[in-house]
């Protein structure tokens, strides 16, 4: 099956408009006609034209730009939909799709009229359909491209024979020059001796010619289904009461993870979808900490957003669908090294940070994290605590650091010693002991704003009062700025 | 008679406490030395300061530290509250911004006896909530010459619902990671509150 005019079809489908219709796509920086409708091609454009040029030749065609990520998705779609056919179905190319139909003709009534259904609702559709059918792979592909029809089984040369040796899916070099030699059709290739075509081509050539004509074998590949985690509960009469919601949840929610644990993976963000029966549709979001697939464990934690859901008149569709999945291979319990390796974030916290996640957000639970970097505020980073592992190692600190950090505070003072008194919020302060200077340069490969001041000397200050400050005086611009606190 | 430190400290399980004053944080921390677990320590999201892990490490792990970041007041009670009922966490670490009133304290107090886990409160000072079991108020003060090596602190309790008041002034030894009770400080109701 060959789309000649996939992704324009695609767009039409949504839009459709008379005029001449084409997808501009930016390629090495000039805008080429991608894909173009049949009134497009009829006023003389063609593929890969540049825009400009095009305009020239027909001011009135209309153009968008062009979405390979889309047409790519619905190919996916197409694929899925030519299941319906035969289960042996194949992507060939970014516009096509390959059918190995072998013993699944029969079912629609043979395969002319097969052939003729496919037609008809590609038509419906509003796709342009090319459809090829022989004994190979490559033979098929040659007359979708270039002849349309069916090749008699046991003798396809008689329908290749005619089609241009581009069919033969070549590199274009190679057509040229068989072009050249005065080898335009398959046939023509076909009836050489082979020898010296294989001195003059390479194998590849011939390899070409013999699947397409059966020799060689090509299989069709399958795509693998991805896996789909979504069930549905359809209810007989609407609900709409909590204990209810969750009970029909629970059904859901185990069914779910038995098709998880077959598959060793678990969720990592689940999405209930309550239809009321007025056609709206209520969804619950959950986000766990840690992917997760125990049907009890998982069921709590939805109660709160069940509770926050509105019912309406009433519920009469469940919807369960794993939205992020990651692989949770299955793992020994007990035994003597999970005994000894107690690990302090057991499956409790877990679930704890799932919960107060649903409340402040997921990312908003962090851990810190040790860095590389001798700037105090850099020597530790903040991770999210369910998508990171608790530090291992340890904490380096050349010299004590304060508890705490600020935004560096000015402080009026003056000199590279440190004051003897001073005030800091609001706090008239003197100073008993002064441990320093430690020089900070700063990391000039980064720019950082708050480095601006270029380098700075650390002084551990002990008050009178008791307080203990880390000031640090910036020397390249005399001032005094209050860091942190020690405890 | 002066009271002894250890009879209230470390703090009663079950229970929610407060800390006030400018070394409430090392009381908090040097509180999560005592034990082991996790500790979740909800702070406001909107708060310019940063906990330093270097720092930190002096008084214990901060691979132990979860920290949640609420973005409101209101946020910030539940989340504890959340994690206190659960029991998960051994010590949930508050800091309040607002004043609790008697309905908030008394809730977080009900969820950490549900849960069995510690609960302090770093309040601003006054700002408690009576519900509260214990209250302290904890103050950095100058070392002498011979204890320069060590955080040298001072620690009173200022409200105890089963015990006696005190202050003392203590002493964290980095390197040993104890706590020392220097000498019993006698008994000066709001001494320390005025010097802080």
């Amino acid at each position: 099956m060959w789309f000649p005019r996939l992704q324009s079809d695609r767009v039409l489908r949504a839009r459709p408009v008379e005029a001449p219709f084409a997808l501009v796509l930016k390629q090495a920086n000039a805008e080429r006609l991608y894909c173009l409708n049949a009134r497009a091609e009829a006023e003389g454009l063609h593929r890969g034209m540049a825009l400009a040029d095009a305009r020239i030749y027909c001011p009135a065609l209309l153009t968008a730009p062009a979405d390979p990520g889309r047409d790519a998705r619905f190919l996916a779609a197409l694929r899925r939909w030519a299941t319906r056919y035969c289960p042996w179905v194949g992507a060939e190319g970014d516009d096509g799709l390959v059918l190995d139909v072998t013993g699944a003709t029969h079912l629609h009534g043979g395969e002319a009229a097969m052939l003729a259904d496919m037609r008809a609702r590609a038509a419906r559709a509003g796709l342009a359909l090319r459809l090829g059918l022989a004994d190979s792979r490559g033979g098929a592909w040659a007359l979708a491209r270039f002849g349309e029809g069916v090749a008699p089984p046991g003798d396809p040369l008689a329908a290749l024979a005619p089609l241009p040796v581009a069919a033969l899916r070549l590199e274009p070099e190679v057509v040229t020059a068989l072009q050249r030699l005065g080898l335009r059709t398959i046939g023509d290739l076909a009836a050489r001796p082979r020898p010296p075509l294989t001195r003059r081509f390479g194998p590849d050539l011939l390899a070409r010619l013999d699947q397409a004509l059966g020799h060689l074998p090509e299989p069709v590949a399958p795509d693998a289904e991805p896996p789909h985690y979504g069930i549905r509960l359809s209810l007989p009469e609407p609900i709409g009461l909590t204990e209810d919601v969750m009970a029909g949840t629970a059904r859901l929610l185990e069914r779910l993870c038995a098709q998880l644990l077959a598959r060793e993976a678990g969720a990592r963000v689940l999405e209930l979808s309550l239809r009321r029966v007025d056609g709206g549709a209520a969804r619950v979001e959950l986000r766990l900490a840690s992917p997760m697939r125990e049907a009890d464990r998982i069921l709590p934690l939805f109660r709160r957003g069940v509770e926050a859901a509105e019912a309406g008149f009433g519920i009469d569709q469940l919807r369960l669908e794993a939205l992020v999945v990651e692989d949770l291979p299955v793992q020994q319990l007990g035994g003597p090294v999970a005994a000894r390796g107690a690990a302090p974030e057991g499956p409790a916290l877990d679930d704890l940070v799932t919960r107060i996640g649903t409340r402040i957000g997921l990312e908003n639970i962090r851990r810190l994290l040790p860095a590389d970097s001798h700037i105090p505020e850099r020597a530790f980073s903040v991770a999210p605590a369910a998508f990171s592992a608790p530090a291992s190692g340890g904490w380096p600190a050349p010299r004590p650091r304060p508890l705490r950090l600020f935004p560096p505070e000015p402080i009026a003072a003056r000199g590279p010693r440190p004051p003897r008194r001073f005030r800091w919020r609001a706090l008239q302060l003197a100073t008993a002991r002064a441990t320093g200077p430690e020089r900070i340069a700063p990391e000039w490969w980064l720019p950082d704003e708050a480095w601006r001041h270029g380098t700075r000397d650390y002084w551990q200050i002990e008050t009178r009062e008791g307080r203990r400050l880390w000031l640090f005086h910036t020397p390249q611009a005399p001032g005094w700025f209050v860091h942190g606190e020690f405890p | 008679m002066p009271a002894n430190l250890f009879d209230s400290y470390p703090l009663r399980p079950a229970r929610v406490h407060e800390v006030c004053g400018p070394g409430a944080t090392s009381f908090a921390a040097i509180l999560a030395a005592q034990g082991t677990g996790p500790v979740l320590w909800v702070r406001p999201g909107w708060s310019h300061e940063a906990l330093n892990p270097q720092g930190l490490a002096r008084l214990f792990d901060p691979a132990r530290l979860l920290i949640a970041e609420a973005p409101s007041p209101t946020d910030a009670l539940a989340v504890s509250e959340e994690a206190l009922r659960d029991g998960a966490v051994p010590l949930v670490v508050t800091e309040i911004t607002r004043p609790l009133d008697l309905r908030q304290g008394r809730r977080l107090q009900l969820a950490a006896k549900t849960g069995g886990s510690t609960g302090l409160c770093l309040i601003p000072e006054g700002m408690g909530s009576n519900a509260a079991e214990t209250r302290w108020h904890a103050a950095p003060r100058l070392a002498a010459e011979e204890e320069a090596d060590s955080t040298a602190l001072r620690w009173e309790i200022i409200k105890n619902k089963s015990g006696t008041l005190g202050a003392w002034d203590v002493l964290w030894t980095d390197t040993a990671h104890r706590l020392h009770v220097v000498s019993p400080v006698a008994e000066r109701p709001g001494s320390a509150r005025a010097s802080g």
